[in-house]
């Protein structure tokens, strides 16, 4: 039981898959301009990774070991279908607001990661803890940007207003703005590992 | 069908909606091969390359499978199916008939299947060029030149940054910053640049 907690835990912080390992950084920068926004993104792509990294997990004994990308990518695909259907369904709004990066989620290369370097080697409990936790640590990276950006961008959090008698800068809010926080995120992350050692 | 709206794809997917800098799509391969100039060049050319041909492809099965058979919601899966096995089939191709091409592209053409941009701009092009479930007029000229363009606008950003890096090379940095935050930080401020172009209207 102890295992099975560590790997939902390593995703959060130790093996953070947008800082530590820089993956599926293009949907972050992205969609990273509202916290609504962050955790559409964040929840979506836990739900896929959750998902895709439980049925790898159970067929990774009958899949051939040549062609196991492009079963892997069918099944990544299938799951992100059914998000994006759920998501127009139920949440058009925000299915608007995240548009082609929904789909996209099936080149993320956190998911198919994930997929190939844990889910092809490790039974089902721990492939689903493993994608519970690589996705909430995707989502509070998520979090963490767009909180940025929104609070330095548009002087909001959630779409509140907070701070009153505050010119935001607009330019965190556009697509240069998302590059230099995550750079200097990034950056910051460097310095605390460096210290830990 | 006219020149204007050509020369406004060509704009707006080069330099104002360009690939890396504002739709970010393609930053895996961007930050991490943008070092040198010369594997730079390789691989942007192999992503234009793939960009275009994909784009070809995936505007038929969109236009002849997809909508009239009225399943679109399966344009995810059949659009990332066709990208693999086209990489795949490109990649035999050429190393069966251009062994020095294979070389040149060398461990860059099967890292294209993942990359985002060639997915993010078939899935563009079956946004932009299809409406109400038709397409519209001169559909499939505009999506080839979309993709044309937008292999345009990922060489030129690739060409700048991989200019920058190498020159970099020589620099003193702080450690903390060192390659990859350094690179999006740089990324970060070619982007504004590029902003100058918002706003340039036909």
């Amino acid at each position: 039981m102890k295992n099975i907690f560590q790997e939902c835990v390593k995703g959060i912080i130790k093996e953070n898959p947008t800082f530590v390992l820089a993956l599926g950084l293009c949907p972050t920068l992205a969609v990273s301009i509202s916290m609504i926004n962050g955790l559409g993104m964040g929840a979506a792509a836990t739900f896929v990774l959750v998902f895709s990294n439980i049925i790898i997990s159970m067929i990774k004994g009958f899949v051939p070991n040549k062609i196991r990308i492009p079963c892997f990518i069918v099944v990544i695909a299938t799951f992100v279908t059914i998000t994006e259907l759920l998501m127009k369904a139920y949440s058009p709004a925000l299915n608007r607001a995240l548009g082609i990066y929904v789909p996209l989620i099936v080149v993320n290369c956190m998911v198919l990661g994930r997929a190939e370097a844990f889910a092809s080697k490790n039974n089902i409990w721990h492939s689903l803890f493993d994608g519970i936790g690589m996705g909430i640590g995707f989502t509070l990276a998520l979090l963490l940007i767009s909180g940025i950006r929104e609070l330095a961008g548009a002087g909001k959090i959630f779409g509140l207003n907070i701070v009153k008698g505050f010119e935001p800068a607009a330019v965190i809010a556009m697509p240069s703005g998302a590059l230099l926080v995550i750079g200097l995120l990034l950056g910051l992350f460097n310095v605390i590992k460096r210290r830990d050692k | 069908m006219s020149i204007a709206v050509f020369l406004t794809i060509f704009i707006s997917a080069v330099f104002i909606n360009n690939v890396i800098l504002s739709r970010f799509l393609g930053l895996c391969s961007f930050i991490a091969i943008s070092k040198q100039t010369k594997p730079a060049l390789a691989m942007s050319f192999a992503v234009m390359f793939v960009i275009t041909m994909s784009s070809i492809i995936t505007w038929f099965i969109y236009r002849f499978l997809l909508i009239p058979f009225n399943i679109t919601y399966l344009r995810t899966i059949s659009f990332i199916l066709v990208i693999a096995a086209f990489v795949q089939l490109v990649e035999m191709m050429i190393r069966k008939f251009a062994p020095a091409l294979y070389r040149f592209f060398g461990i860059y053409l099967p890292l294209i299947t993942v990359n985002c941009a060639v997915l993010g701009v078939a899935v563009l092009n079956s946004d932009m060029f299809f409406a109400q479930g038709k397409a519209v007029p001169a559909s499939f000229l505009y999506s080839v030149f979309q993709a044309v363009c937008a292999g345009l606008g990922f060489t030129l950003a690739m060409l700048l940054m991989s200019g920058i890096r190498e020159r970099l090379e020589l620099c003193d940095v702080p450690k903390a910053l060192k390659d990859f935050p350094l690179g999006f930080i740089i990324a970060g401020i070619m982007s504004l640049s590029f902003m100058g172009f918002n706003g340039f209207k036909f």
